[in-house]
């Protein structure tokens, strides 16, 4: 049907966008590969764990960036959960953005940190819409009877 | 003075009488006054006289008599009538005090008499008190010498201060000039001088045991007196002429342990004596007196017992001395059977792990190198590499597998799978040492025979090549023939196996293989032998086998695991063998569909599915942790998720074969799990695969890692296939290392 693969056409270019773009990298797509009968939603599953722990932890790393004296040791362990869950769903940008936050963190540069946060912040922002638009896309196709195309 | 009347006598010639008869009636009245005197003296002196009256008397008259003789005097010459009637008083009473003098000693003279009689009487009895006196103290003597003798010789349990003492005591109590004993030889016939008084070191003098005195001696059990001259008495060299004193020899007899009995205590009959001498001093001209000869005699019942009691404490104190010194040996000997028991476990606990854990890496990275580009030098190179490794690997799991098997910690892994792959794989191995040998191989399978059956493949295959590979091994020519079939009940039953009695049940079946081969055959007194562990035949061993001899041994081991028999006939050196085993298969519910593929022991494919693997996974970060879990699900594993250290402590359990950890977050000693875990599962077999998952390259993480215990590293993130090949690789070698 033609809204069927025009909507797949769409799927396509927006999926390789994230990837041309490096939101998200081959840890994604793996993900992917995960899905299967008996897991039909596991990546949206994943991505909605994902979702909620990243906010947790922005939150947190905020305020504690907040403090009149902050503690580094804290900032540092959250920055590298969030690394950790950015690089199992395949964040891409969000990871590196870590990667950084985390020499910050090293050097105790509080106004590093301060812009670190602010970029993962933004960055995150990002890819949550993103994704959701993409599962938003899956969605579409899906009720309109077509399947979704693996990369 | 008046003259008176009186004629005067004239002194005439008598007057020279006169004058004598004069002087002596005075000194006669002289000595009538001093003999009362002295008489009154010395009865006063003496404190007893009985008869003071007569004293009196005789006293009186003896005054009278004095003084007649005295007044005597005067009558010489003229004298008065006064004078006359004085002489006439004086000499009346004079005759009357002595008449009544006289008839008063008639009747005490008598008596005093007798008083001299009782004297003499007396003075008898107190000789022969006295006499008695002096016996009875030198029998109180005797026996305090006794007794302090005894005491002595008592007071000692050596046998030489026992003996050497009572001829120092004897010696000294009786005067002796020598004392001797004459102890029985060995051999019983002759008496040895063994001890003697004054001679320290007596010269090894013997004289036969049947001399006719030495008889005497023994027969009776009082001392006895012998010549001095006979051979045992001869102790001093003879010094020239003087009188040898007499010389008393009595017998001791020696007790064993064996004549203690207790009613037959006065007569004992077999026994040894010996023979001691006793010499008063030369010269002395003393003789022995009975109560000499009877200490001597009570003082060598003493010395008997004595003697006896030394000789058992002697035989005691050695026994027990044996007993102690057999307790230390065995003691020790312990010791070093524990020590060698806890050093052969500790080698065992050593090699289990640290051995194999290189073995394997090595095959595992040969065979990694393997599929790479190689020259064909390099591939000939790996593939021997890879050939001796896993000789060595199997010789490791063989000496394990026999250590396990024979703490009986080895189970089956009882699994379904093709018997007749089975059978084609053994072929497949050996045919080619075969055909350099040039040995022809058959292979029957009865047609009855399962193509699937359910019980330990690995050990299986490991059996029917071992048995095979020594008929390969021991024949130079001709051929080899392999039969398996059902085994029935009759056929079961074999005379050479009578104490395996099979029970058909339903769902089993036996398996009986035949190995054939015309080979060198061995001897029938060899058999027994062949199972025995490192026991090689003489024969064979000068062949120039290879092996430790482990093979057979392990073969019947794993056939008695899977309850069933294995032995070896043969008809004789020359004439070829037949080794024969029958094991107990199970009979799978349904036929298995291809799925389960034959599994080489060279692994080309890792396996696809997972199916039922329990695996834990350890993750802190919830996302990481859903992506593991995801990828395990997906592969078709029994995944379990926690999400702290105390959560998988609790939660680890011998059922999970795979224990996957996060180990990159910092703070979580993901290390102490693993510790944990090793201690909790000490059988190498029933613990999880440790695998860490971590995001950082560095080798530090590596090696704390290995340090650990855990069995793998893998890196963050993990692909479907990087998992995939992990697990297969895990399951099979049980180690895995990436490399970084």
């Amino acid at each position: 049907m033609d809204v069927v693969s025009q909507l797949q056409k769409q799927f396509i270019d927006f999926s390789s966008s994230l990837y041309r773009e490096g939101y998200v990298d081959d840890q994604f797509s793996q993900l992917h590969k995960l899905q299967d009968e008996s897991s039909p939603d596991f990546v949206v599953e994943v991505a909605s764990l994902f979702f909620d722990d990243a906010e947790k932890l922005i939150n947190s790393m905020a305020r504690a960036l907040e403090q009149p004296c902050v503690d580094f040791k804290q900032v540092d362990s959250h920055v590298h959960q969030l690394k950790g869950s950015s690089s199992s769903i395949g964040a891409l940008r969000v990871k590196n953005v870590c990667i950084a936050f985390r020499s910050f963190c090293d050097a105790q540069n509080r106004e590093g940190c301060m812009r670190c946060l602010q970029q993962v912040s933004h960055e995150y922002t990002m890819l949550k819409s993103k994704l959701q638009t993409l599962f938003r896309m899956e969605q579409q196709i899906l009720a309109a009877g077509g399947s979704v195309p693996l990369e | 003075m008046e003259s008176c009347n009186c004629i005067e006598p004239q002194w005439p010639a008598d007057e020279l009488l006169m004058k004598y008869q004069y002087i002596s009636d005075f000194f006669i009245a002289l000595a009538y006054f001093s003999i009362p005197l002295e008489l009154i003296y010395f009865v006063k002196k003496s404190a007893v006289f009985p008869y003071r009256w007569v004293l009196v008397q005789f006293g009186a008259f003896i005054v009278l008599c004095g003084a007649t003789h005295l007044i005597n005097l005067w009558t010489f010459n003229m004298h008065s009538r006064t004078v006359a009637i004085v002489m006439t008083t004086a000499k009346v009473l004079t005759a009357v005090v002595s008449c009544a003098t006289a008839l008063m000693l008639v009747h005490i003279i008598p008596d005093l008499l007798s008083v001299k009689t009782r004297e003499l009487f007396l003075k008898n009895k107190a000789a022969e008190l006295d006499r008695e006196m002096g016996l009875i103290r030198t029998q109180e003597e005797t026996g305090r010498h006794v007794r302090m003798l005894t005491h002595e010789i008592r007071s000692t349990l050596d046998r030489h201060t026992i003996l050497k003492t009572t001829l120092v005591e004897l010696g000294r109590t009786l005067a002796l000039e020598e004392c001797a004993l004459w102890m029985p030889t060995r051999t019983g016939l002759e008496l040895q001088l063994s001890y003697t008084l004054r001679q320290q070191n007596p010269v090894g003098y013997t004289v036969p045991i049947q001399l006719p005195v030495i008889n005497q001696v023994f027969s009776s059990n009082h001392a006895v007196k012998i010549s001095p001259n006979c051979p045992v008495a001869r102790l001093r060299p003879l010094a020239g002429k003087y009188m040898p004193g007499e010389v008393v020899a009595v017998r001791v007899p020696l007790l064993h342990l064996s004549n203690f009995q207790i009613n037959d205590w006065p007569e004992l009959s077999t026994k040894r004596y010996a023979l001691m001498v006793l010499m008063l001093p030369s010269d002395s001209a003393r003789q022995w007196h009975v109560h000499e000869l009877e200490l001597v005699e009570v003082v060598a019942d003493q010395v008997a017992v004595a003697l006896s009691h030394a000789a058992i404490l002697e035989e005691s104190m050695r026994a027990r001395d044996l007993l102690m010194q057999q307790n230390i040996a065995l003691d020790s000997a312990r010791r070093e059977a524990e020590t060698a028991i806890r050093a052969r476990n500790d080698f065992l606990a050593v090699m289990n792990h640290e051995m194999r854990t290189p073995m394997h890496a090595i095959i595992a990275l040969s065979s990694l190198l393997q599929e790479t580009e190689l020259t064909p030098e390099q591939r000939l190179m790996v593939e021997t590499i890879l050939k001796s490794s896993n000789l060595l690997a199997t010789l490791i799991n063989d000496v394990l597998d026999l250590s396990r098997l024979e703490d009986g910690s080895l189970q089956l892994q009882i699994g379904t799978f093709n018997l007749h792959a089975v059978f084609r794989e053994v072929l497949n191995l050996i045919k080619p040492i075969a055909s350099v040998k040039k040995l022809l191989v058959a292979l029957n399978l009865a047609p009855d025979l399962p193509e699937y059956a359910v019980g330990d493949e690995k050990r299986l295959m490991q059996t029917l090549l071992n048995v095979v590979g020594n008929a390969v091994k021991f024949t130079k020519e001709g051929n080899i023939s392999i039969t398996g079939f059902v085994a029935k009940s009759e056929s079961l039953r074999d005379s050479r196996a009578p104490e395996f009695f099979p029970v058909p049940i339903e769902n089993h079946f036996y398996l009986r293989v035949q190995v054939k081969d015309s080979g060198s055959g061995i001897s029938p007194q060899d058999i027994p032998n062949l199972f025995t562990k490192f026991a090689q035949n003489q024969a064979i061993a000068l062949r120039n086998s290879s092996g430790s001899g482990l093979g057979l041994a392990i073969c019947k081991r794993f056939v008695n695991l899977m309850e069933g028999h294995i032995w070896i006939e043969s008809e004789g050196l020359g004439k070829g063998c037949t080794a024969i085993f029958i094991v107990k298969l199970g009979i799978p519910e349904h036929s298995n569909d291809s799925n389960l593929s034959f599994i080489p022991k060279m692994p080309v494919h890792g396996q696809t599915n997972f199916p039922g693997l329990k695996v834990l996974v350890m993750d802190e970060n919830g996302v990481s942790r859903s992506v593991t879990k995801g990828l395990l699900l997906h592969l078709g594993c029994d995944v379990m998720t926690v999400s702290s250290v105390e959560e998988c402590f609790r939660v680890v359990s011998h059922e999970h074969q795979v224990v996957f950890m996060d180990v990159c977050v910092p703070g979580i000693d993901g290390y102490e799990v693993a510790v944990h875990i090793h201690d909790k599962f000490t059988r190498r077999h029933e613990r999880p695969l440790i695998v860490a998952l971590t995001g950082s390259t560095d080798n530090l993480t590596k090696d704390n890692c290995m340090r650990v215990g855990m069995d793998g590293v893998i890196l963050k993130p993990v692909s479907l296939e990087k998992m995939r090949s992990v697990l297969s690789d895990l399951l099979e070698h049980r180690v895995l290392f990436e490399s970084m």
